[in-house]
């Protein structure tokens, strides 16, 4: 049987589809492993495709399914994973020199919990080293092309991912975010994105970039492709101490509960000078049809905003400097060909295999941590954190989802900030608070620029949320068209 | 590009900070230093690089230094965290070989480490 037309075929439709035995499971991962042989080259989104085990995967799957068996909600689906995802015998790289050649003994939570589901691994994905970056140039393999315009990137660190969905080479992804990481690129690449609240999905074979911050979470085409992945790969795992032990939500559900009645407030300190004009428009038309969709448009503050992206990079570079202290060419990954003694070892090996953004992370990192700075620097990020975890309290006193622009921008051309490290942070201006207060946000696209480029749109909930954003989020796509435009396919 | 106006604004906040960086936050010695800390070896361009780099980010993230935030607890977990406990019981873990198949040098059961102690065979 032939497969469906993939170009912007539903997840939920696909594995509806497989599991009705309209189609194969083989005969999707076929159909997939052809538009990444065809047109993966352009994009370079994945850093590994399985095809091999793709097909093994498929074809027991097809087998249990000719057995009649029920092989779970996302039968037959294929789906690429950000390479920090630990996978038990495929290579595994965190988009890392460091890494290369290292093969995991064991499986990371959430990709085991998609297998258990049903869904088939296309490949590994590429993504900025170690999952620092805002743009995926900090790969340390290729960069990630972005399927609206090639010469753009499909920002970062989650990239590939993202790319990838957007561009139909998988049907849906996993990514992580630390400070954007997942809602960034599904702005940038016209698709939905959601970081679920801290401890929500667990981060066991999750490779760390900074602990406190680290989520996973899943990448879409709609609102209801991201729902269906996230109510697979969340849950409590008793492997991650951080991990919630409360039931899933029912997150495909609220994608069509309507939103008659809530409350959704507007930050202020999110809609100040410094915003592209175009992603403006978009996002207040988009508030004016959320209106139109039954809820009340509450104005807010969170007070603390300005403070966001230097506790950020406080906090995150301060664990990034602790976690990749176990990179020293002794247990896995890359080692220096001489070294005379264990201290030339470790820091030849780790000068030869890090990149310039974890250098420079570490670097920053060690020297807020140093003694005698630690208070004045991360002592004091650890405050302003509650500050700002606080303002996201007093907001959700009054409204019960804030809506937001994802990025102040769409996606900017591939080397035009790659020179300037701060310029690059700052334009996490609208994603790096959400992580440091845990509570949970979702991107999704509200139109594009005069360009064709495309204009993100974020819900944040309160801790455990995950239900009120997508009822926000379903709303808003229910009643806009944006989620059906397509890329076309690179030539 | 579209986002022109908001690159500029970037820009100029980017700016204000380099331009307000009058004395220097970080010289390339400490810069040396902190690199031994982490056990980094880094070339002479990178040290000088970094050190315009760090000065930079340094000068910005001394935003959050004017806050006044004494009376504040510091937030370590961003949901309430009690670490949870279960009994000490033996359960399955990686074999010998397993954990040692990605080691870049081995030797029989162990990893293999340049020589820290002095002894018999060489320094």
């Amino acid at each position: 049987m032939p497969a469906p037309d993939l170009r912007g075929a539903a997840l939920t439709e696909l594995a509806a589809g497989t599991a009705a035995g309209k189609w194969s499971a083989r005969d999707l991962v076929e159909t997939y492993l052809e538009r990444i042989a065809q047109l993966d080259k352009k994009l370079g989104c994945f850093l590994l495709v399985d095809g091999e085990g793709a097909r093994k995967t498929a074809d027991a799957i097809d087998k249990r399914l000719a057995a009649g068996e029920n092989v779970g909600p996302l039968a037959g689906v294929p789906v690429g994973l950000k390479d920090i995802f630990v996978t038990r015998g495929l290579e595994t790289t965190a988009g890392s020199k460091i890494l290369k050649g290292f093969i995991p003994p064991y499986e990371s939570t959430a990709s085991a919990r998609l297998a258990a589901a049903g869904a088939i691994r296309l490949g590994k994905l590429n993504m900025d080293e170690f999952a620092m970056g805002s743009s995926n140039e900090n790969s340390a393999y290729y960069p990630v092309h972005n399927p609206w315009n090639l010469d753009r990137v499909p920002g970062g660190s989650s990239g590939g991912s993202a790319a990838a969905v957007a561009a139909s080479l998988c049907a849906g992804a996993l990514g992580t975010d630390t400070g954007g990481s997942i809602r960034q690129p599904a702005s940038f690449c016209g698709i939905v994105g959601i970081k679920p609240t801290y401890g929500r999905v667990s981060r066991y074979g999750v490779i760390a970039f900074a602990s406190s911050l680290d989520h996973p979470g899943p990448f879409g085409r709609t609102v209801e492709d991201a729902a269906a992945l996230l109510e697979v790969i969340a849950g409590h795992d008793p492997m991650d101490s951080t991990s919630i032990p409360r039931p899933v939500g029912r997150y495909r559900a609220a994608c069509t509960a309507g939103i008659t009645g809530m409350r959704i407030g507007v930050p202020k300190e999110y809609f100040q000078a410094g915003m592209d004009s175009e992603v403006e428009n978009a996002v207040n038309l988009a508030l004016a049809e959320l209106g139109r969709a039954g809820a009340s448009i509450v104005p807010v503050s969170l007070p603390h905003t300005q403070y966001a992206i230097a506790t950020y990079y406080l906090i995150c570079t301060a664990e990034a400097s602790s976690n990749l202290a176990r990179y020293d060419g002794i247990r896995f990954g890359h080692r220096t060909a001489s070294a005379a003694s264990l201290e030339e070892l470790y820091a030849k090996t780790r000068g030869e295999g890090f990149g310039a953004e974890p250098k420079r992370r570490i670097m920053l990192g060690t020297y807020v941590l140093r003694a005698g700075y630690y208070e004045a620097y991360y002592g004091k990020a650890l405050r302003a954190r509650r500050l700002i975890a606080d303002d996201f309290t007093a907001a959700f006193a009054q409204c019960d989802v804030l809506v937001t622009p994802t990025s102040p921008i769409p996606a900017f051309k591939l080397g035009e900030r790659a020179q300037d490290p701060l310029q690059m942070y700052l334009a996490d201006i609208y994603t790096v608070a959400p992580p440091l207060a845990g509570v949970p946000a979702l991107s999704q696209c509200c139109g594009f620029t005069a360009a064709g480029l495309p204009i993100g749109l974020q819900s944040i909930g309160p801790p455990l949320g995950e239900e009120a954003v997508f009822r926000v989020a379903g709303a808003y796509q229910g009643r806009t068209d944006w989620h059906t435009r397509l890329p076309r396919d690179p030539s | 590009m579209p986002g022109c106006k908001s690159q500029e604004f970037q820009s100029s906040v980017a700016q204000e900070w380099y331009n307000r960086v009058q004395m220097t936050r970080i010289t390339a010695d400490e810069v040396r230093e902190i690199a031994v800390l982490a056990r980094l070896r880094l070339d002479p361009a990178e040290i000088e690089r970094l050190t315009h780099e760090l000065d930079g980010i340094l000068g910005y993230i001394d935003t959050v230094k004017g806050l006044d935030a004494a009376q504040v607890l510091p937030m370590t977990h961003a949901v309430p965290f009690d670490c949870p406990v279960r009994p000490d019981e033996v359960g399955a873990s990686l074999s010998i070989a397993e954990a040692l198949q990605n080691a870049p040098r081995r030797h029989a059961s162990s990893f293999e480490v340049p020589r820290i102690l002095p002894g018999p065979g060489g320094a």
